[in-house]
């Protein structure tokens, strides 16, 4: 008995030395990510580079659907974690971060001095003056028009809110919509408002107002609900929206049904899926309403993270120092068809990038990371569901107003 | 030390049998219902009871639980979204009744002897077959704005169309709609097989008493009908409270949480990406549990007294 226990010891020994040895030969970086087919292709192509740069690591990349990813975060998280996540920067890593699932990897961005290259995200990437991950792209929103239908209803690209719904009256007799949008998965909406938000009562006070310090039935709330009823009340967005999803909506602006859509620039490639091109295709940023407001703008930005429970830390870190690179981030973007972080890369020749690389290198506001991720999940929940009510019955603002106070006193207490 | 033991129930056994003997006839069914009880206890009570004390905490699923009494409750009565999903609650529960009558009648206009009978038949139960999210999915496109069959027909007979799902007017009864599709073959196929054991000589009887149509239907068949009647209103009940897939395909709750459920509204609070508040999510499911509960007890009751023959 006490002879076979020995061999037994001696036999898994042998086995795990085995085990380590193969690990040494190639060591595995376990990798979670969400990325559809384009960005996936693209951050394949940086995988290889990276293993070709280091042979000795391994890594495995186990891709999610978009949406299944969000919800299946939180099991791996905690049950079976990788080495790397993706997830996102601002409030929507908070979670996380307040659990202890997220690791702290401020070292690797004095090491790399990554505070310098990737300034602009810096401040999204900051809890409790920590930062928690390592951003790689970002895109802008604005409003992204069709030529074709300016050109139909004989008006000028709009520079002020009282052109733009000026504009919206000849829309209208041409019988075109002047705004459209798919609000049936909610988020759509709440691009308008943050730009409504953000151009009536500047960067500050959106940010003031998504951390919940700020009363939803403050005045100037109510202001930018005002103005925002100027292009809902007389029916300029379409009707209907609240049964559309965004890519429906993008087929009325591509058959020039619909003039204007306020879109993150991933929708560039949907427009010219449907067969625009950049004769017909227009972007503008969104037009000024309060006048000499410091400009705000929105810009989500993608991000990748080591779980708390990771197993492999050194090489994980080792990866984020990688990707947060000038040249790796060019090139990823370049694929992704977004905009690099790394104040050191170069932006790709593509028209709409270039425009908002220029729009968010000079927001002198600040740039915001949308509603659904500045607010707390819950906070954006009810908001965007306010903001559909809205844009179908503006009369309801004040009811409306009402509950989302309500829910602001509950939520972040 | 073994010696006495033996001794002590060599002595035992002369005057009364062992624990075992004596007490089989009592024991035995429990044994047998141990392996069930096991189950049912592991998946059904503890996940209730679970609930239940989860409802009294605020938790995300992630961090540490806090103790909140009854304030999930006390905030469940004061939310409106809650009284839109119970009352949408209300209204499937007696739209989706619809499906037993129109059950039966499709079942009755079924059940004769027609060469290629078999075809209608599957045809007509295939919409039960196929998956909920497909049914929702086929709807949806139905009701779309400018492109849905449905959509067009009424802007060519109004002028106007109507987008079903975009408007909180006529979001739920247009979900009920596409759930009524497969219910209505479901009820359909438990009255046909019912109607396969209706006694023959009965209706020989009661058309020589002169019995007709809706007199043969009311007095002899739909008595004989009542265990599918029964089966039917069971399934439609439980199928209307939870309903779930549906709202999800279709609408995600929307118009603004107008179409929103018991079901659903639990998800939506306890496990979908703006959720998780578990608690919340718990109170609501033991309010739906308790509503389920009134219409459970009174089907069991019912199936008792049938048994005793009362």
């Amino acid at each position: 008995m006490k002879l076979s226990r020995k061999s037994v010891l001696l036999g898994t020994a042998a086995f795990a030395l085995m085990a380590t040895q193969a690990m040494a030969e190639k060591r595995t970086l376990k990798y979670y990510a969400d990325f559809d087919p384009a960005p996936l292709a693209a951050f394949e192509a940086a995988i290889a580079e990276f293993e070709a740069a280091n042979p000795d690591i391994d890594v495995v990349l186990q891709n999610f659907d978009h949406e299944g990813y969000k919800t299946a975060i939180r099991n791996f998280l905690s049950a079976d974690s990788p080495d790397l996540a993706n997830w996102y920067a601002g409030n929507r890593m908070a979670p996380f971060v307040n659990a202890g699932q997220f690791m702290d990897i401020t070292d690797v961005w004095t090491e790399n001095n990554l505070g310098e290259t990737l300034a602009s995200a810096k401040g999204s990437m900051t809890i409790d003056g920590k930062q928690w991950g390592v951003p790689y792209t970002y895109y802008q929103w604005g409003i992204y028009y069709n030529k074709d239908a300016y050109k139909q209803a004989g008006v000028e690209v709009p520079t002020t809110w009282a052109q733009f719904i000026d504009n919206c009256a000849k829309f209208k007799e041409a019988g075109i919509d002047c705004v459209t949008t798919g609000t049936k998965a909610l988020w759509p909406g709440a691009g308008i408002f943050d730009y409504m938000n953000l151009r009536t009562n500047g960067y500050d006070f959106h940010m003031d107002l998504t951390a919940g310090k700020v009363a939803w039935t403050d005045d100037k709330v109510k202001n930018t609900f005002a103005e925002w009823a100027k292009l809902v009340e007389p029916g300029y967005v379409t009707a209907n929206h609240a049964a559309l999803d965004w890519q429906d909506a993008a087929s009325l602006l591509i058959q020039g049904k619909a003039a204007n859509y306020v879109m993150g620039n991933f929708a560039v490639a949907v427009f010219k899926d449907g067969g625009m091109t950049n004769d017909t295709l227009g972007f503008m940023q969104f037009p000024e309403i309060t006048p000499g407001l410091a400009r705000g703008e929105e810009a989500p930005t993608d991000t990748i993270h080591i779980p708390s429970g990771a197993k492999n830390v050194d090489d994980a870190k080792k990866f984020l120092a990688f990707i947060a690179t000038a040249d790796v981030q060019t090139k990823l973007n370049e694929a992704l068809g977004q905009l690099p972080i790394n104040n050191q890369s170069k932006v790709g020749d593509d028209p709409f990038l270039q425009a908002g690389f220029e729009m968010l290198s000079t927001a002198d506001g600040g740039i915001a990371q949308f509603f659904d991720r500045d607010a707390p999940a819950e906070m954006a929940k009810v908001g965007m569901e306010g903001f559909q009510e809205f844009m179908v019955k503006p009369e309801n603002v004040d009811k409306i107003l009402e509950r989302l106070e309500k829910a602001r006193q509950r939520i972040y207490k | 030390m073994t010696g006495s033991a033996t001794t002590a129930i060599a002595g035992t056994r002369t005057q009364r049998p062992g624990i075992w003997k004596r007490n089989q006839r009592a024991l035995a069914p429990w044994l047998f219902l141990a392996p069930g009880i096991a189950m049912f206890a592991l998946y059904v009570i503890y996940p209730i009871v679970a609930s239940m004390w989860l409802s009294f905490y605020d938790w995300d699923g992630l961090g540490a639980k806090t103790w909140l009494g009854l304030e999930n409750y006390v905030e469940l009565f004061d939310d409106d979204a809650f009284y839109t999903s119970l009352y949408n609650n209300i209204i499937w529960l007696v739209l989706y009744m619809l499906a037993v009558p129109a059950g039966l009648f499709v079942a009755l206009f079924l059940n004769q002897t027609v060469t290629g009978i078999r075809i209608y038949k599957s045809l007509f139960f295939f919409p039960f077959v196929i998956s909920q999210v497909v049914v929702g999915l086929i709807f949806s496109w139905f009701y779309a704005p400018n492109f849905g069959l449905f959509y067009n027909l009424i802007e060519w007979l109004t002028g106007t169309g109507v987008a079903v799902l975009a408007d909180d007017r006529y979001v739920t009864y247009g979900i009920i709609a596409a759930g009524l599709w497969p219910q209505i073959a479901y009820c359909m196929i438990l009255y046909l097989t019912g109607l396969n054991n209706v006694a023959p000589d009965q209706i020989e009887a009661a058309r020589l008493d002169g019995a007709k149509g809706w007199k043969m239907l009311w007095h002899i068949i739909l008595p004989q009908l009542r265990p599918a009647t029964f089966i039917a209103v069971v399934v439609t009940v439980i199928g209307a409270l939870r309903s779930f897939d549906l709202v999800s395909i279709m609408t995600d709750g929307g118009p603004y949480g107008s179409s929103r459920v018991l079901s659903f509204y639990m998800f939506e609070q306890a496990l979908s990406e703006y959720g998780f508040r578990m608690g919340y999510g718990a109170a609501i499911a033991v309010i739906l549990f308790a509503i389920m509960m009134v219409f459970i007890s009174g089907f069991i009751w019912k199936m008792v007294r049938d048994e005793r023959g009362l």
